[in-house]
């Protein structure tokens, strides 16, 4: 009846999992609690469960990704307490089963659940507002690729209090992730919970990259886009590209798993170097998906904030092209100590230090926009501050494991974990979070407290320098990645300085709560009416904050790069003024079709992990005839009446005057 | 950081060329931010400000040219060190090269010296100023095979033989490991490398001989292939011969281990073990 699942599955014994699980459980129930108590089910439901908006969908990518945020973070610090205590012979708190699981979910949590929503979300609320669109090309398809993501969100979650996460490390080599080497249920969680999120980004991925071909308004000519638009479409060319691969392979690895084939594993002729192939014939262009609307985030800002146009903006276009180009060229760097001769390692290597050309002038027009600016030393503006310093370090660090020779002692150690948390928490993370706070009031129509945002900065930017450097210094001294304890007690002391780091950056995290918080409560006196705080250049600063849900009561008629910029500059300037007439507009209905398939999706996912075949059954025939009904649906979109956005726009203009 | 072998010695002094070469270009980079937040900073009036400056050649030319010249200078400093470095590449030496077996196991080393006949768990010596040739497989998962203070690691992947060679230049034991993660005893899975004088190893070797253990393949193999983790020092005095190779043959067609020696397998035993290389 429940196949492999039963009451034994939950860890009883481990008192750790039991009081966050309780922790959660009261949470969950207090949540339930207040929302049918202040009887908001009906508005969740209307207004954002099945809400096709780009920005409601957004809001919440980037809402489940700080709540994961403080998930990995939690993974994070309990292994740095490990490492911290367990060592000349002391096992710490954590014994290998336990701490093995927690690497895994750190990385798998951090990665697909933090950064990829984080970007997504960023791209959901920004490009159609950038590129004058109403919405997205395919709204339905958006909001199931966030249900599908929210999908792989839950089954890593429920992993921790019901069976086990992998042990394999994120990203699962074959053959440890084999039936033979992991017989549980913690790889199964991390194939559906990927592969049911993966494919919910592959369709983020097309949907995306057909609306900035497609339906960008008038003038809008692909050399006039907005940086920040030009690094979502590289990115999503990216998606598209690579993640069928991850797809493919983690469906071999399933056969394999599933029903007995060989495609990874040691006999029969399976090829285990083909999954670490595959595996980062993805993973590296994932790396650059992440990292590029981060460069995009910086290039906005810092073009805001030095109220100067960017330098070199098509020397930027083209160097967010080449790199994506690149990125699919470079995946051998992964594991140049695999035994491939001298002539492949010379290539990849070769062609990863070449990626630091473009990287290298992106930041050169950073700096040389800053140059003869005015700046305004926002939290955003030191993001990207912190990030150039942060990023040019940690790019060195890359080139450094790029040269085969040097990888062939640092692959594998702590440098290796010091480089890629030295450029995701200097890249993506710092952009992301200059990102949340430049865009903000453009989702909610206030602007986010600086000096909280400020704090959770110097603590970031503090707290990774105290946290890694140590670990780049211990690399040295032959300390390697996923060690559940060690020999070496004179490597403690530093251990400990890195535990330190990690505490510097909950600081961080905290403020960022703080900040909301507090933000929200004054959010009367912190209130933008303009749409345009920041004396913004692009346009989604040209529309009200936040946005009727059509966007542009008229779709904006674009004849340069800083198009609304260029508007203000006009003689006698940019004059918000209410139209004397409407057309209506052509809007997509909200859709409960995306959160149900998605519904099934988990019950299909789950029952997969679990062997309960019947649930299998359920889950798939629910999600396909759920998928009927959409296809047959033809109620899918309606008008916005002229007389309606009329009445909208009246009231923004009212409030409009008031202010004046 | 202090390598006792000639390997680590070079890749050493090649991480800090690739450093210091970098720092040409990373030391600046962060001069000019500081700088230019400080001097463009909105309060200093004084400062020129070129709201619609967007273009400049010359800039452009250097911002690309000076990162292609250093790019170009790391180019070929990997494309030279990455061939004299590459781990299949015998040391020259006037000491003849010696062979290892390296056999990654649940969670331990198992070592052969076909030449000698013996075998070791989590142990082994070699002679200072002897290049090592290791021969690098699995018996379970990927593995990574190193000793640090010796230079280059390399996969150890199972049904695949890999090489490294190495070579010890002072005396003294250094901890080996895995450095890829390998499951549950991963921590643990290290052994000691005894760098000695020849008179020294032959001591050892002859200590080894003493053992009254045998390693044969498949039966003594199978018993210590088992699971096991912090594995203490074991010797075996004898090893079946081309044990090595029947490890990695016994992949070819599944780990059943009952067909490995009909007609079939004679055929491929006598053919090399697939490299690792070779399938690339």
């Amino acid at each position: 009846m429940f196949g492999k699942l039963s009451l034994d599955s939950i860890p009883f014994e481990q008192p750790i999992i039991m009081v966050t699980a309780a922790a959660i459980a009261l949470g969950g129930a207090l949540l339930v609690g207040l929302i049918t108590y202040y009887r908001k089910w009906g508005y969740l439901w209307r207004e954002w469960i099945t809400s096709i908006d780009h920005k409601k969908i957004g809001v919440m990518y980037f809402l489940v990704a700080l709540v994961m945020l403080v998930r990995g973070f939690a993974d994070a610090i309990m292994m740095r307490t490990q490492q911290a205590i367990a060592a000349g012979g002391a096992e710490g708190y954590l014994p290998p089963e336990h701490y093995d699981q927690i690497f895994t979910a750190h990385g798998v949590i951090m990665i697909f659940f933090v950064a990829m929503p984080m970007v997504i979300g960023l791209m959901n609320l920004v490009v159609p507002l950038q590129i004058g669109a109403r919405d997205v090309a395919f709204p339905f398809m958006n909001n199931l690729s966030f249900w599908l993501f929210a999908v792989g969100v839950i089954l890593v979650n429920m992993s921790l209090v019901i069976g086990e996460f992998a042990k394999t490390g994120w990203l699962a080599y074959a053959p440890l992730s084999e039936l033979k080497y992991s017989p549980g249920v913690g790889v199964d969680y991390w194939i559906w919970a990927l592969q049911i999120s993966g494919i919910g980004t592959t369709l983020t991925g097309i949907n995306f990259f057909v609306t900035i071909l497609r339906m960008r308004t008038k003038g809008m000519t692909l050399f006039r886009m907005p940086i920040f638009t030009w690094t979502a479409l590289c990115t999503n060319v990216l998606i598209i590209l690579s993640f069928p691969i991850l797809t493919v392979t983690i469906a071999l690895l399933t056969l394999d798993r599933y029903l007995g084939m060989h495609f990874f594993t040691n006999d029969m002729g399976g090829n285990q170097m083909m999954y670490v192939n595959l595996i980062w014939a993805w993973g590296h262009p994932e790396v650059y998906i992440l990292i590029l609307p981060a460069f995009g985030v910086f290039s906005e800002v810092i073009a805001t904030f030095t109220r100067k146009r960017l330098f070199g903006y098509k020397t930027m276009v083209w160097a967010t092209v080449v790199i994506a180009f690149l990125s699919f060229t470079v995946w051998l760097h992964h594991f140049f100590t695999m035994g491939a001769g001298a002539d492949v390692n010379s290539f990849f290597g070769i062609a990863t230090m070449v990626i630091a050309i473009p990287t290298g002038v992106k930041i050169f027009n950073w700096l040389f926009t800053m140059y003869r600016g005015r700046i305004q030393f926002t939290t955003p503006v030191l993001w990207t501050i912190g990030f150039i310093i942060t990023f040019t370090l940690g790019g060195m660090t890359g080139v450094m494991l790029a040269v085969p020779g040097a990888n062939f002692v640092l692959h594998n150690t702590l440098f290796v974990i010091a480089h890629f948390h030295n450029v995701i928490i200097g890249g993506v993370v710092f952009g992301m979070m200059a990102g949340l706070t430049y865009w903000f009031p453009k989702a909610f129509g206030f602007t986010l407290s600086e000096k909280w945002g400020k704090r959770s900065f110097w603590c970031w930017l503090i707290g990774f320098y105290v946290a890694f450097m140590p670990l780049y210094a211990l690399s040295f001294f032959g300390a390697m990645r996923r060690m559940q304890s060690y020999e070496q007690t004179e490597w403690q002391p530093l251990m400990i300085v890195a535990w330190f780091g990690a505490v510097i950056i909950a600081c961080g995290i905290a403020c960022i709560v703080i900040q909301l918080v507090v933000s929200i409560r004054d959010r009367e006196k912190n209130r933008d009416l303009t749409g345009d705080p920041w004396d913004g250049r692009t346009l989604e600063w040209s529309t009200s904050s936040p946005p009727p849900n059509y966007n542009f009561a008229y779709l904006p008629d674009v004849a340069s790069i800083d198009s609304y910029w260029e508007m203000k500059q006009q003689p006698g300037g940019f004059k918000r003024e209410l139209a004397t007439k409407f057309e209506d507009i052509h809007m997509p209905r909200n859709t409960a079709e995306g959160p149900i398939m998605s519904l099934f999706a988990l019950f299909f996912g789950f029952a997969l992990i679990w062997h309960i075949w019947w649930l299998v059954g359920v889950g798939a025939i629910g999600m396909f005839v759920t998928f009927m009904f959409r296809i047959f649906n033809n109620d899918t979109d309606y008008h916005v009446s002229a007389a309606e956005v009329q009445k909208t726009e009246r009231e923004y203009h009212k409030r409009l005057e008031v202010q004046a | 950081m202090d390598p006792t072998g000639e390997i680590g010695q070079g890749l050493k002094s090649l991480i800090f060329t690739a450093f210091g070469l970098m720092l040409i270009v990373v030391i600046p980079v962060i001069v000019m931010t500081i700088l230019f937040a400080w001097k463009y900073r909105g309060t200093n009036l004084a400062a020129k400000y070129t709201p619609n400056w967007e273009h400049s050649n010359i800039i452009e030319i250097f911002v690309w040219a000076i990162p292609a010249v250093i790019i170009l200078f790391l180019a070929i400093l990997t494309w030279q060190t990455s061939h004299s470095y590459d781990p299949n590449k015998p040391i020259a030496s006037e000491k003849e090269t010696m062979t290892i077996d390296a056999i990654s196991l649940d969670w331990k080393w198992l070592f052969i010296y076909p030449d000698e006949g013996i075998a070791t768990i989590n142990e082994i010596a070699i002679p200072k100023d002897t290049p090592v040739h290791f021969r690098v497989t699995s018996g379970t998962v990927i593995n990574s095979f190193m000793i640090p203070t010796l230079g280059s690691q390399i996969y150890a992947m199972a049904g695949m033989s890999n090489d490294v060679y190495l070579v010890g230049n002072e005396t003294g034991t250094y901890r080996g490991r895995s450095t890829h993660y390998s499951g549950a005893g991963f921590s643990e899975m290290l052994f000691d490398a005894h760098v000695t004088s020849d008179a020294d190893f032959q001591a050892w070797v002859d200590k080894v001989k003493q053992s009254p253990d045998t390693m044969t393949f498949p039966d003594d193999y199978e018993q210590v292939a088992k699971p096991s983790i912090a594995n203490p020092v074991k010797y075996f005095s004898q090893v079946s011969p081309d044990f090595y190779g029947d490890l990695i043959n016994s992949y070819k067609g599944g780990r059943s281990g009952a067909d490995s020696h009909d007609e079939h397998n004679e055929a491929r035993e006598s053919s090399m073990p697939m490299s690792a290389q070779a399938a690339e």
